[in-house]
């Protein structure tokens, strides 16, 4: 009897083990970047963390396939190295047949985030040989910013080259105005003084020598 | 020395002492300055341009560092200063643009300053394609993160596009974001219309500052001006406290003195200097005319060199602090990079290999597993290599400028602030060209005499703009680079010599030296005596020779971006089509030519009159 249990046990471990082969079938690889994700706060990688590792699996596995009872034990490690790296294969509840890896695929892309978070790390520092990270699309607001910036700089200078053109149009009528009402006090008074200009000269350049540069 | 040519009539063609000293009493028509600084101020900012920040680093660190400065120095003593005095004095003392001096002096030599307008008119177009470019950076800047930092995703999410993972985020941005650069000159696509809509950006720009000539480009400068020195030192500040940034002023000063002898130093440095001055436009003749007739021109030349070599050294020492450090990132993510496939490849546990003994480890590794270590594919780390690249010209603004600012912390104040600086530094330099293009059409008499100052500067900007749109295609990027090396060289180089032996000896400098006596009280010293008649005029004939003569062997190459060549993301370098060489008649050749055309036009048109008088009488009698 003792015999027969020790047997059947032996076997069931060296299943397990035959299951787990590197490189071939359902196995995929992981790798722990620790050190780099958390550098001094960083926990050291022991059998209680490959035990929360396997747990955090089954409990994928549950998610992804709604209930099956996947357990600690139906996620079995090889290759262990120093790197923190290994690989590993999933079986179904209550025997040995190899889940795909199609499906180990997809359980671990939906609860990513949440093996993420039980250890700590991130999509680079927690890899999956082979599972690709869906990348966030690239922030892009609804009205592009630049056009934003464009139209208050357009604004400002159409507003300033107007007022610019303006400006010297309005001086001038205010100016004509005054010279109307000085005309009609002037008529008033019945005084005309030449005071404009009498004293210095205003260089006209009408009267210049434009023949000054000969022309072609 | 009394060599001078025989030039009858020129008394009658110059206003005269008295005719001087009246009209510095009274109040003419032609523009003033509203004080000393202004115009100070718009020559520096004329001078001063974005050459300073993106070509003289180049220079100064591919021909030997430090000592690339003594060519530089001795050039800008011996070949800018005389020039600027001349420009200056010439404008002062006759009192009009660049086309009117000419005429002055002899109505044979209107042809220079045509040449000089059609040179303005030349780069003014690329230039202010230059900025469009930096405006639409400058617009972009104000959202974080800022968009060269991420690539877009492909079409199923996995991943980024092909063309921006195999380059980098900003050389994607530049190329295809901005420019949506096609493959070749010929293949001119479609208008990119973000570009046409900076474009107009910066022609309205130019034309409000410039819209009522000096009145209001004289109050623009202050602010385009000081504005550049200001974000400089900033940027020297922030440059100076980052990581690895004494790498980048080492390698730009580390002088290596046998580049002195290789005469390519000299060239490149004298080329410099003459860019670097602005001389030939126009420009300086113009503003100089505006100034009070006994303004101390002298000084202003000697001062306003030492401010350009100044201010090219500090913009280099800034450059290349934010160089050294972007090298000094991207060496040590090379590292990184490295040490990860070492412990992935060999399943090392993660502290094993750091920076300080990676050397040491990769010999060990590569020693005992050699095969393995060649199947990662370790690239090597070079340094120098990163140091060296893409320093020059639209490359250091856009995409290494950019790249390094994207990784200091509140990257977008700083890429405002990058933008707005080369911003300011290329309106003023534009400032100074429209002044060289709208003044001597003004002197033509192409445009109607009753037109006010607004309509002409508005019909020049709106002329200018539709031209430009050449620029905004797909191709637009090669067009800027073909007008770059050839608009901007042979021409003013040939301006450049004529304005000197045009002066010196058919104005005659004996009657310059009174001129500058007059003016500010004193003859001009025999350095500047030795400099205007040999030393000048030759350096920049030696100078002329040796670049036509390089130019025209070289093979007419240029660099396209092109994702289907086999070594993308480095540009392939492709020849010009044939019909190219008209192009670079038109751009180089017209402007040199016209001298000596309108010269023999003149001649042809003053003798066909003279044989059509005698006729005339005879037939009255």
């Amino acid at each position: 009897m003792l015999e027969k249990i020790l047997l059947l046990l032996s076997l069931s471990f060296s299943v397990a083990e035959e299951l787990c082969k590197p490189g071939v079938g359902e196995a995929y690889k992981v790798r722990f970047s620790i050190k780099t994700a958390l550098g001094d706060q960083a926990y050291p990688w022991n059998k209680n963390e490959m035990f929360l590792f396997r747990a955090a699996l089954a409990f994928a596995m549950r998610d992804y396939t709604n209930g099956e009872e996947f357990g600690v034990s139906d996620v079995h490690p090889c290759n262990e190295t120093p790197r923190v790296s290994f690989w590993f294969v999933v079986t179904r509840p209550n025997n040995t047949e190899l889940v795909d890896k199609g499906t180990v695929e997809m359980a671990i892309k939906k609860s990513r985030n949440r093996i993420n978070g039980a250890f700590l790390l991130t999509d680079q520092t927690l890899e999956f040989d082979g599972i690709y990270p869906t990348l966030a699309a690239p922030v892009s607001p609804d009205t592009p910013p630049w056009l934003i910036v464009f139209g208050v700089v357009m604004g400002a200078v159409s507003v300033g080259i107007i007022a610019l053109l303006v400006y010297p149009l309005v001086q001038r009528k205010l100016k004509k105005n005054m010279d109307a009402d000085d005309e009609d006090s002037d008529e008033e008074t019945g005084v005309k003084t030449a005071e404009n200009g009498a004293n210095d000269g205003i260089y006209n350049s009408t009267f210049s020598d434009d023949e000054r540069f000969t022309q072609m | 020395m009394r060599l001078v040519l025989p030039n009858p009539g020129l008394d009658l063609r110059i206003p005269n002492y008295e005719d001087l000293e009246k009209m510095e009493k009274e109040d003419g028509d032609r523009p003033k300055w509203d004080n000393k600084v202004q115009y100070i101020l718009t020559c520096v900012g004329f001078c001063v341009g974005i050459g300073n920040v993106w070509r003289f680093p180049y220079l100064c660190q591919t021909h030997g560092g430090g000592a690339f400065l003594i060519p530089y120095i001795i050039l800008l003593v011996l070949e800018g200063m005389p020039l600027l005095l001349l420009e200056f004095g010439i404008g002062q003392r006759l009192r009009k643009g660049s086309v009117g001096v000419w005429r002055a002096i002899n109505p044979y030599l209107t042809g220079v300053g045509i040449a000089s307008m059609l040179v303005s008119l030349l780069i003014g177009l690329y230039y202010n394609t230059l900025i469009a470019w930096i405006m639409w950076y400058l617009f972009n800047s104000f959202q974080g993160p800022l968009p060269w930092t991420q690539c877009p995703l492909n079409d199923n999410r996995t991943g980024f596009i092909s063309e921006c993972q195999q380059s980098s985020t900003v050389d994607y941005y530049f190329y295809r974001v901005t420019l949506n650069a096609s493959a070749s000159i010929t293949d001119s696509g479609g208008l990119q219309w973000p570009i046409v809509i900076c474009l107009l950006a910066a022609w309205t720009v130019i034309c409000i500052c410039y819209i009522r000539g000096i009145s209001t480009s004289g109050k623009a400068v202050y602010v385009t001006a000081l504005l550049p020195y200001v974000v400089l030192a900033i940027f020297l500040i922030r440059g100076l406290t980052l990581k690895g940034a004494m790498n980048g002023v080492k390698y730009l000063f580390t002088p290596d003195v046998d580049e002195l002898m290789n005469p390519t130093t000299w060239l490149d440095a004298g080329a410099q200097v003459f860019y670097a001055f602005s001389l030939a436009w126009g420009g300086l003749i113009s503003f100089s005319s505006y100034n009070p007739v006994h303004n101390n021109c002298m000084q202003d030349a000697v001062m306003l060199t030492i401010t350009t070599g100044l201010t090219s050294i500090y913009a280099a020492t800034v450059t290349y602090t934010v160089i050294g450090f972007r090298a000094t990132d991207k060496y040590d993510t090379c590292i990184s990079e490295n040490i990860r496939m070492l412990l992935n490849g060999f399943e090392l546990p993660e502290d094993s290999i750091t920076a300080s003994n990676y050397n040491a480890a990769l010999h060990h590794l590569n020693s005992s597993n050699p095969d393995t270590v060649f199947g990662l594919d370790i690239k090597t780390c070079d340094m120098q290599k990163l140091l060296s690249e893409g320093v020059e010209g639209t490359g250091l603004a856009f995409i290494v400028f950019t790249e390094a600012i994207t990784k200091m912390p509140g990257s977008p104040a700083w890429s405002v602030l990058f933008f707005i600086m080369l911003l300011c530094l290329g309106l003023s330099t534009l400032f100074g060209n429209i002044e060289g293009v709208v003044v001597p059409l003004k002197d033509l008499n192409l445009f109607p005499k009753k037109w006010p100052q607004e309509a002409l500067t508005g019909v020049t900007c709106l002329v200018s703009f539709i031209i430009c749109l050449l620029f905004a295609q797909q191709s637009g990027l090669y067009w800027v680079t073909l007008f770059d090396n050839f608009a901007g060289s042979i021409p003013l180089l040939t301006i450049g010599l004529t304005e000197m032996i045009a002066v010196v000896y058919i104005y005659g400098i004996d009657r310059f030296n009174e001129d500058i006596k007059f003016m500010i009280g004193k003859k001009p010293c025999i350095f500047w005596q030795i400099s205007l008649r040999f030393t000048s005029p030759l350096i920049l004939l030696v100078i002329l020779v040796f670049y036509l003569v390089t130019q025209t062997q070289q093979e007419l190459t240029y660099l396209v971006w092109d994702p289907d060549y086999d070594e993308f993301p480095t540009l392939a370098s492709v020849p010009y089509p044939s019909w190219i060489n008209v192009v670079i008649f038109v751009l180089a050749g017209i402007p040199s030519l016209v001298v000596p055309v309108y010269a023999l036009c003149r001649l042809f048109f003053v003798r066909c009159k003279k044989k059509m008088k005698p006729e005339k009488d005879i037939n009255q009698i």
